[in-house]
């Protein structure tokens, strides 16, 4: 008797664990909320590749309010502008990654993201830019020429799009 | 027009992009002398460096209630008081942000966090923001190991307090203890700066 019960229960539990995988699997969410988490090395390799676009490369966290604030007028800026290519760079932890999809669904984050889970954080910064203090929202312009621009601090749909202009003359 | 138009945007663009390495070229540099100040504490004492009973320094940390990587470094905030503060050298927490931007950082929040925390330092508002404007604080946490050396408080190191901050026993530089270690010990502080990611300051809407 105590048998039969226990093949019912396996029974019960693997059919229960097929819907939830099955579930699962349907219910993916699409390629749009899925990102990569890198290091310093990839997030360097990514910046010295040869582009025809602005790259603005925002850094951001999910908890972070200023950034959170601006993130829209980023995005509205790259719906206006194809010339640029917006890349948000999330600095969340990169041990709860689920923070940021969840963030990324409810906010609806189109660009591409990354998360750079790098800590030895004083091995990098000044690479990025030697006037990155590390305080974050901070962003990243890189011309089609390689030439570097850093704004670090929030910025405003208006401050964001005439540092672009100013870039792209 | 147009020409006017792309004057106007190269100002207003020199003033957005100037202004994150103004901030940075302000405040203290190593070697520096820091000047005092009287900010009110959690407990409702007032806090100076003049004040400081026998210390031979302090280790002041640019700090709040709201940031993740100062949650992170709380314990290691208490650790660092409890073995410096006996020696001489106690932490002071600083609580520079507006609690009009960010309410979660009032200072009767601050009194609730070092209940539950069990701060054994001093946690004080810096409510005008005069003291971080002073010392050029960018970030929490933000860290200023001073020395006394006469009167005088001198800056002997700026930055982080170690390089990770999601786990103490993965760390691999204790920069504020190797500091701390060579100043106790009379020798020159090998690494006098470092830089971490860290929340921005949140600066009154009144003064900007």
């Amino acid at each position: 008797m105590q048998m039969i019960f226990n093949f019912k229960l396996h029974l019960y539990s693997f059919m229960l664990t097929s819907a939830i995988l099955w579930l699962n699997i349907d219910q993916k969410p699409a390629s749009k909320t899925e990102f990569a988490i890198i290091d310093f090395q990839e997030f360097e390799k990514m910046t010295m590749a040869s582009s025809e676009k602005l790259r603005v490369y925002n850094f951001w966290a999910t908890w972070c309010a200023p950034c959170v604030k601006e993130m829209p007028y980023f995005q509205q800026i790259q719906e206006e502008d194809q010339d640029i290519a917006l890349i948000f760079i999330s600095m969340d932890d990169g041990r709860k990654p689920e923070r940021v999809t969840t963030f990324m669904e409810r906010r609806k984050i189109t660009s591409p993201v990354y998360l750079l889970n790098d800590v030895d954080y004083n091995k990098w910064i000044d690479k990025v830019s030697t006037d990155w203090s590390g305080a974050i929202p901070a962003t990243l312009f890189i011309k089609a020429d390689g030439s570097r621009f850093f704004h670090e601090g929030e910025v405003s749909y208006e401050e964001l799009k005439a540092m672009i202009q100013k870039l792209k003359q | 027009m147009k020409k006017i138009s792309v004057l106007f945007s190269v100002v207003l663009l020199s003033l957005v992009f100037n202004k994150a390495s103004a901030q940075d070229s302000q405040g203290y540099d190593i070697g520096d002398k820091a000047s005092d100040f009287k900010l009110e504490s959690v407990d409702g004492s007032w806090v100076s460096l003049a004040g400081l009973k026998s210390a031979k320094g302090a280790i002041v940390i640019f700090s709040c209630n709201t940031c993740p990587y100062v949650v992170a470094y709380e314990d290691r905030m208490i650790d660092l008081h409890n073995k410096y503060a006996a020696l001489g050298y106690p932490v002071i927490a600083i609580n520079p942000n507006d609690d009009q931007v960010s309410p979660g950082d009032s200072f009767e929040k601050m009194k609730e966090r070092s209940q539950d925390k069990r701060f054994p330092f001093a946690y004080v508002y810096d409510r005008t923001q005069e003291v971080i404007k002073a010392y050029g604080g960018t970030r929490t946490p933000h860290v200023y190991i001073l020395n006394k050396e006469g009167d005088d408080f001198i800056v002997k190191y700026i930055g982080a307090i170690d390089n990770n901050y999601q786990d103490a026993s993965a760390v691999t530089e204790n920069y504020v203890e190797e500091a701390m270690d060579a100043i106790m010990n009379g020798r020159t502080v090998a690494t006098e700066t470092t830089k971490a990611i860290g929340c921005t300051i949140k600066w009154s809407k009144k003064t900007e």
